[in-house]
């Protein structure tokens, strides 16, 4: 029999029965948009968490006080901190495989303007924080050397701050206050956008790291030192450097343990996909199961086809269809109903996705090999469901068929 | 068989055999029984005949007709259809062989639901895998106006009277060019004029040349053929040209006076 007469038959016959094709297609439908928008959340994740690990600087090597446990990253919860200025200091003064290094101290405080107020984080950093980050400023300068060596206040803003504390512009120069602290604005960054998390990274307010522990924090510990090794292939030689110096630092014995935790971007980055890879996967997993009760609706709806049209089936076969005829003519109806479920579960998938981007402001990504996949395995499930039904209907005796009433 | 040859009607006495049944025998097994629905059946139908194949429920002429329709396959003997032996054939060339050879016509018409009259007639030539034909749509159209039904192409079987879907199921049995034409009880689902009519259709095609076998267990469709063959407990009871051959088309035709 010709493909088109084929097609046509299975189009006659799926359009026959409207509601019931519909009911059985939408099995496939939901099965296939649950499989597009969990793939797509869980792509999404794992690219805003990649882009934002991307954006962290380059070559970048964070020091994190606290032992880690085990393999996963142990991001700085630790039990006593132990970093101080000081290994900072050291690391700056003996690291040869550094380019740049800076101690991070973080807080989080209101911060008061002329013209507004604004709660955001605080980091104390360094100027070579600005090397590591890769994080230059578009207005006014940053704080420089001198600022941080005598505590000067002097802030720079992301442009969350800046907008939200200067909504005129013109913040360079002016004073704001974090605690009741007179800062002066030296500069403005340049906005980075989304962080991992999807935190925004410009709302944050860099200070020199001795202005924020003798103002602001009041505490002699560092919450994290960063780095940047000098290329790419210096980065685990670095790693090993700081580890060495670090111990020395803080007097470690041979059997001790480390105190503290050196990652690198790239360990962080592993450690986030490796994470968010098993979390799509599960959803995915989670989805497929209603891909297959779909295709056990459609194998249903088959089984009972075939019953229906059984004079059917012993009439082709009367004027000459072979078994094969009949096989292919159910199989190419159970794989078009399947794959066009799957169309529209696609399209209704990506919708979904999109919907729910736009509502929780998640990244939502459905790469084309998901689609691809997603279609593919529809039509798969339309063969293996179909399969047996249709091998009923081939295997049927043309005369019992025929009296069948 | 040369008593069969002697049987055979005036048109068909030197005309070739496209029917050679030898000594065919079917059994059933029903449970632990053994059902003999064919005794050992010989038959020979030459080109151009029109035989009507009588006998009771339980005869055995459904069985016959299966066998000879290749739906069956005998349990013992020959059948050669058209110089095809048909013993020992798979199910694929069985189906390649009814779909060439032979156009059958049913007592429940048995057309396809929601679908055209033209698509019905045209479905044979589908499943028609030596691709002999190439516009089976004007093929289609034109076996329906040998039916007399040209005006009616596109209704569906729910929209035509019985008549009409039987005179649909016969264009579609003769879209192929059959070599036999099979009738199983043909007009068992129509009132006696509308017999009539598809009687004096069958007989209008043979005398066109069609070979026609018609089962039927009404003596009042036997006599419009030209040789009876009356079967009763799986054997041949009786095999013989009828002598008072009716013709449908008079008795239509005296019906229709007869009402007015």
């Amino acid at each position: 029999m010709r493909q088109s007469v084929l097609l046509k038959v299975a189009t006659q016959s799926i359009l026959k029965n409207k509601m019931r094709t519909f009911l059985t297609m939408l099995g496939i439908v939901i099965g296939v948009a649950a499989v597009i928008v969990m793939v797509a959340v869980g792509y999404g994740a794992q690219e805003s968490i990649q882009k934002q690990i991307g954006s962290l600087g380059t070559n970048m090597i964070m020091i994190m006080p606290g032992a880690s446990t085990a393999g996963g990253v142990n991001q700085g919860a630790a039990t006593f901190n132990r970093l101080t200025p000081a290994d900072y200091e050291k690391l700056q003064r003996e690291s040869l495989l550094l380019s740049a290094v800076s101690p991070v101290v973080f807080t989080t405080a209101q911060a008061i303007s002329g013209q507004g107020n604004w709660r955001t984080r605080i980091n104390g950093v360094s100027t070579q924080y600005q090397q590591i980050r890769d994080w230059p400023v578009d207005q006014g300068t940053f704080f420089t050397e001198a600022d941080v060596r005598s505590a000067r206040k002097v802030a720079v803003l992301g442009a969350t701050v800046a907008k939200n504390l200067y909504p005129n512009g013109d913040a360079v120069g002016q004073q704001i206050q974090i605690r009741d602290v007179p800062f002066t604005v030296a500069g403005i960054l340049r906005p980075k956008g989304q962080n991992a998390g999807g935190m925004d990274a410009d709302d944050i307010i860099l200070v020199p790291y001795t202005t924020a522990q003798s103002r602001l924090s009041g505490r002699q510990r560092v919450g994290q030192i960063i780095g940047s090794a000098s290329s790419p292939q210096d980065v685990p030689a670095a790693q090993e450097e700081i580890r060495g110096i670090l111990r020395e630092a803080h007097k470690l014995g041979e059997n001790d343990e480390d105190d503290f935790t050196i990652r690198n971007q790239d360990e962080i980055a592993a450690a986030a996909s490796s994470a968010t890879e098993v979390m799509t996967l599960l959803l995915a997993a989670i989805a497929s199961i209603s891909l297959l009760v779909g295709g056990i609706g459609i194998m249903n709806i088959m089984l009972v086809s075939v019953t229906e049209r059984t004079r059917e089936i012993g009439i082709r076969m009367a004027i000459g269809a072979r078994g094969s005829d009949v096989l292919t003519q159910f199989l190419v109806e159970s794989v078009a109903i399947s794959m066009i479920g799957g169309i529209i579960g696609v399209l209704l998938g990506l919708a979904g996705a999109a919907l729910l981007g736009h509502f929780t402001g998640w990244t939502t990504v459905t790469p084309p090999e998901a689609i691809v996949i997603a279609v593919g395995f529809s039509a798969a499930v339309g063969v293996f469901f179909g399969f047996y039904p249709a091998r009923q209907a081939a295997a049927l005796n043309p005369i019992q068929a025929l009296r069948y009433e | 068989m040369n008593a069969v040859a002697e049987n055979s009607a005036a048109p068909a006495l030197e005309a070739p055999v496209v029917i050679r049944v030898d000594g065919v025998t079917k059994v059933y097994q029903m449970g632990r029984n053994e059902v003999h629905a064919l005794r050992g059946i010989t038959l020979t139908v030459r080109r151009g005949e029109m035989i009507a194949i009588m006998g009771h429920s339980g005869s055995g002429k459904s069985t016959l007709m299966n066998v000879l329709g290749c739906l069956d396959t005998p349990t013992a003997g020959t059948y050669d259809l058209d110089g095809v032996r048909v013993n020992g054939l798979s199910k694929n060339e069985l189906a390649d062989l009814r779909n060439q050879k032979l156009g059958f016509v049913f007592q429940g018409f048995n057309l396809l639901a929601r679908t055209s009259a033209l698509e019905n007639v045209e479905l044979p030539m589908l499943y028609d895998r030596s691709g002999r034909r190439r516009d089976t749509r004007a093929l289609a159209r034109k076996s329906l106006e040998r039916v007399g039904l040209g005006e009616r192409l596109d209704h569906h079987p729910s929209e035509l009277s019985g008549g009409q879907q039987q005179r649909v199921a016969i264009a579609r049995a003769l879209v192929t060019e059959p070599t036999v034409l099979l009738a199983d009880e043909p007009t068992g689902n129509l009132d006696s004029r509308t017999s009539l009519e598809i009687m004096a259709l069958f007989q209008e095609l043979n005398e066109q040349g069609i070979t026609i076998l018609v089962v039927t267990h009404e003596p009042d469709i036997a006599c419009y053929a030209r040789r009876i063959v009356e079967v009763r407990d799986g054997r041949i009871l009786r095999d013989e040209p009828l002598a008072k051959r009716r013709n449908a088309a008079d008795d239509l035709r005296a019906l229709e006076a007869e009402a007015t």
